[in-house]
């Protein structure tokens, strides 16, 4: 590392705004607390939110996983965790979700529930789910203050008037601790039900739109959704209605992917490749690492 | 009838204000500008109460107030002084002091308003059932088979073709506007709506249509109205009792009919005979 | 035995101050009446007298210049029609003191049916009831049973006049202002009216009438009011404002 950075490149004075932000996001949850986001050597769009977020947390004593989509080997991934390698020397890095404290991460929760020791960072890149309704700022504060999401339920309304369903994929809005909604980051609705009454921290940081939020342990996380029209999750069915298996570990419960193969046409894989290897390995009786 | 609002000394002054502002414009000054800092006096000292279930027609001819007053009575705007008092089963709320949030409860709740312009009134980004289920969902209505089926409802009594209830307001008619319009604000069976010019600019017969659809409506469910208007017809047909404006002050008010026929003041009496 | 009466005048006096032309014109003046219940006053007198006024005056679409008009309610409290507030006469419109004038204003799309049912249905009376008893009221008064249904805003003066007098007549108000209510029928119909008018009177509606015809006066009214044309107009070098700023 050359001479001149600090720690976890940014200074400690920057870290320390950092924290206290969070600090107020975990006593408002849901709340979009408003930071000054730094340079970083990487564009915005590249996780530079994620990043901060990461920094600013993590100390010798910790062990970072980052993953892009479920992969630890993403170009993405590698990128962001070779840069905290560099910049934070003396900190572990790992695959294995298990030895993780930080998870940094880019639109996928993992598989494995999280335990309340680990702090789970996502990286976000349009913090307010209200700036497809309302493009004034000003507008957007008042209304979240006031709880006021009408004209975001109309729009879920006029989705099941249309398709007779809501079809939001991912960035499922999010009602926290009955008062704020957010944007949980491009998350598939698989993980949104992970929000709800974690055992770990998890962290939102958008690095371009300079804001922050959190979602507490035991918080209630409910996405939005009409008394008689509940929230689904993404359905892995084939055409007879059998639920489709990885093609890699044959696991029928996790998140896949869907990849198309020159030869075998459309196949189904794990989307959290720790997950995946984890499968395999309890298959071939190597499981230590994935308790 | 129990009182269902009751307004003070409701002032709106548009710009900085000065203590000559009130005594340099009005009726007799022919003006709303003040001369001297340039505020435009919009109005000052509007007083009356409303009954449960009654109309009251606010008329005037451009300039009079006559739409500031229901704009500030709707939360639209802040007046520069005065008090309201709305009245719900007995127990009154100071309009004006309570919080943003309570306001907007209020609105959600208990008002609904029909502008004369449905961009004012409409979400043209929305469908017209869109547009009803939003009022429906910001009165905490969670039930989409409900609000559906609520949706229709008022749709058919406002006779809108059902047809159309899901495209957007933006091709309809202006009298179907008008009438979604209406549905909408009538989504949460408002004990009080306020109708602002509603039927402006409509064909004549579009008009009688809509004037009966509200007097049809009000005498069904008993709502209040505050009925804003420069046209004598719609004070006649809906209105029980009436306030004259002018340069945003009340300059007379009493029985619809008697203000008609036996007019006081000398700009009602010029009013009612310019009727054509 | 003296009956007490339902509604007593004294004095009344209605001028128009017409501000533009700076004309103050008097239209009645120095009325004394009473009504009595299930008794029939008629206003007698020539034109300009003023007797439309009254009735006007006490509905109170007129604003009484002075006198006082006492009303004994259904209650039995007494209120001076000429000074009580909006809404006192307003109620008093809905549930006691009906009036027939020779003007119809009502909704462009509503059925005659309901016309007529309309100020029994806003006393309270179910809309089905009230539809019957203006059913009967429009049968007594020979209106044909195919314009029931159809707004009485497209009907010939008599017809409307007939729609007006079946409104008045089926909601049997405590007190009924009758306008020249058989101006424009046929002698049969008129006839009809004198007899509905009869029996009326003899369920207690009180009421005080203004007929084109003494033969009407005659047959119908048990108290004869005449009212004198007031002293003629007064011309006005100044305007009302000068005047008053003068004195």
């Amino acid at each position: 590392m050359s001479a001149g950075y600090n720690f976890g490149f940014m200074d400690e004075h920057a870290k320390k705004e950092i924290r206290r932000a969070i600090l107020k996001a975990i006593a408002i949850p849901g709340y979009q607390v408003p930071y000054s986001s730094r340079e970083m050597p990487m564009g915005r769009g590249f996780g530079t939110g994620g990043l901060q977020l990461t920094l600013s947390l993590i100390g010798e004593n910790d062990t970072l996983k980052v993953i892009d989509q479920g992969a630890d080997d993403s170009v993405n991934a590698v990128n962001l965790r070779q840069f905290i390698e560099m910049t934070c020397p003396g900190v572990d890095t790992t695959t294995y979700l298990s030895e993780a404290t930080l998870i940094q991460s880019r639109h996928r929760i993992p598989e494995v529930a999280l335990k309340p020791e680990q702090v789970l960072i996502l990286q976000v890149p349009y913090p307010d789910p209200l700036i497809v309704v309302e493009p004034s700022e000003d507008k957007r504060k008042m209304m979240h203050g006031e709880a006021d999401y009408a004209r975001l339920l109309v729009k879920l309304y006029e989705d099941i008037v249309k398709f007779d369903e809501i079809t939001i994929s991912h960035r499922y809005p999010t009602r926290i601790n009955r008062h704020y909604v957010i944007d949980p980051s491009p998350i598939p609705r698989w993980d949104v039900p992970k929000l709800n009454h974690s055992p770990a921290l998890i962290l939102f940081g958008a690095g371009r739109e300079k804001k922050i939020y959190a979602v507490p342990p035991h918080t209630l996380a409910e996405p939005l959704a009409f008394d008689d029209v509940p929230f689904r999750v993404e359905d892995f069915s084939d055409e007879i209605g059998n639920r489709r298996a990885c093609v890699r570990c044959g696991s029928r419960e996790s998140f896949l992917d869907e990849f198309t193969d020159e030869t075998a046409g459309k196949v189904y894989q794990c989307s959290d490749s720790d997950y995946c290897d984890g499968q395999l390995a309890k298959q071939s009786g190597k499981e230590a690492v994935y308790a | 009838m129990r009182k269902i609002l009751e307004v003070r000394n409701l002032s709106k002054i548009y710009g900085r204000g000065c203590s000559r502002c009130v005594e340099s414009t009005g009726p007799e000054q022919e003006t709303n500008i003040c001369p001297h800092c340039g505020s435009v006096v919009a109005i000052h000292d509007v007083s009356f109460d409303l009954h449960e279930g009654e109309i009251l027609g606010l008329m005037g001819e451009s300039g009079s107030g006559k739409s500031t007053v229901v704009k500030n009575l709707y939360f639209d705007q802040t007046p520069t002084s005065g008090s309201a008092r709305f009245f719900n089963d007995g127990i009154a709320k100071d309009m004006f002091g309570i919080n943003a949030a309570q306001q907007r409860y209020l609105r959600n709740h208990s008002f609904g308003m029909v502008y004369q312009n449905p961009h004012l009134g409409l979400n043209f980004g929305i469908s017209a059932g869109g547009n009803i289920a939003e009022r429906l969902l910001m009165s905490d209505v969670m039930h989409y088979a409900e609000i559906r089926t609520r949706a229709k409802e008022l749709l058919v009594r406002t006779e809108v073709l059902l047809s159309r209830m899901d495209e957007s307001p933006k091709n309809f008619s202006g009298g179907m506007q008008q009438r979604v319009q209406i549905a909408k604000a009538l989504a949460t069976n408002p004990p009080l709506l306020y109708l602002d010019e509603v039927t402006t600019g409509l064909d004549l017969s579009v008009q009688a249509r809509i004037l009966d659809l509200i007097l049809e409506i009000q005498q069904e469910l008993n709502t209040a109205m505050i009925v804003v208007t420069h046209d004598l017809g719609v004070i006649r047909l809906l209105t029980g009792r009436a306030l004259v404006m002018k340069y945003g002050r009340v300059i007379e008010s009493g029985l619809t009919d008697q203000i008609l026929e036996d007019p006081q003041h000398a700009y009602t009496q010029r009013l009612v005979a310019s009727a054509l | 035995m003296t009956q007490q009466a339902i509604l007593k005048i004294k004095n009344y006096e209605k001028n128009f101050v017409l501000h533009e032309q700076s004309k103050r014109i008097p239209s009645s003046h120095g009325v004394d009446l009473e009504v009595y219940a299930g008794k029939l006053t008629a206003l007698i007198g020539p034109t300009g007298a003023g007797k439309s006024s009254v009735l006007k005056g006490i509905y109170r679409t007129y604003l009484p210049s002075g006198g006082n008009m006492l009303y004994r309610t259904a209650k039995g409290d007494l209120i001076d029609l000429a000074t009580a507030d909006e809404y006192s006469i307003l109620q008093l419109r809905r549930e006691e003191i009906g009036f027939v004038t020779q003007f119809l204003f009502c909704l462009p799309r509503q059925s005659t049916l309901d016309v007529v049912a309309h100020p029994l249905v806003a006393r309270g009376v179910l809309r089905e009831d009230a539809r019957e008893q203006a059913a009967q009221m429009l049968g007594a008064l020979n209106m044909p049973e195919r314009l029931w249904s159809l707004s009485p805003a497209t009907f010939s003066g008599g017809e409307k006049q007939r729609v007006n007098l079946a409104r008045g007549l089926a909601a049997k108000p405590r007190l009924l202002l009758l306008d020249e209510p058989t101006a424009s029928l046929d002698p049969a119909t008129a006839e009809r009216v004198i007899e509905l008018i009869e029996s009326i009177k003899l369920e207690g509606v009180a009421m005080l009438a203004i007929f084109h015809h003494p033969e009407l006066t005659a047959r119908l009214a048990d108290h004869v009011v005449e009212l004198i044309p007031p002293p003629p107009l007064v011309q006005m070098k100044h305007t009302i404002l000068e005047t008053e700023a003068m004195l």
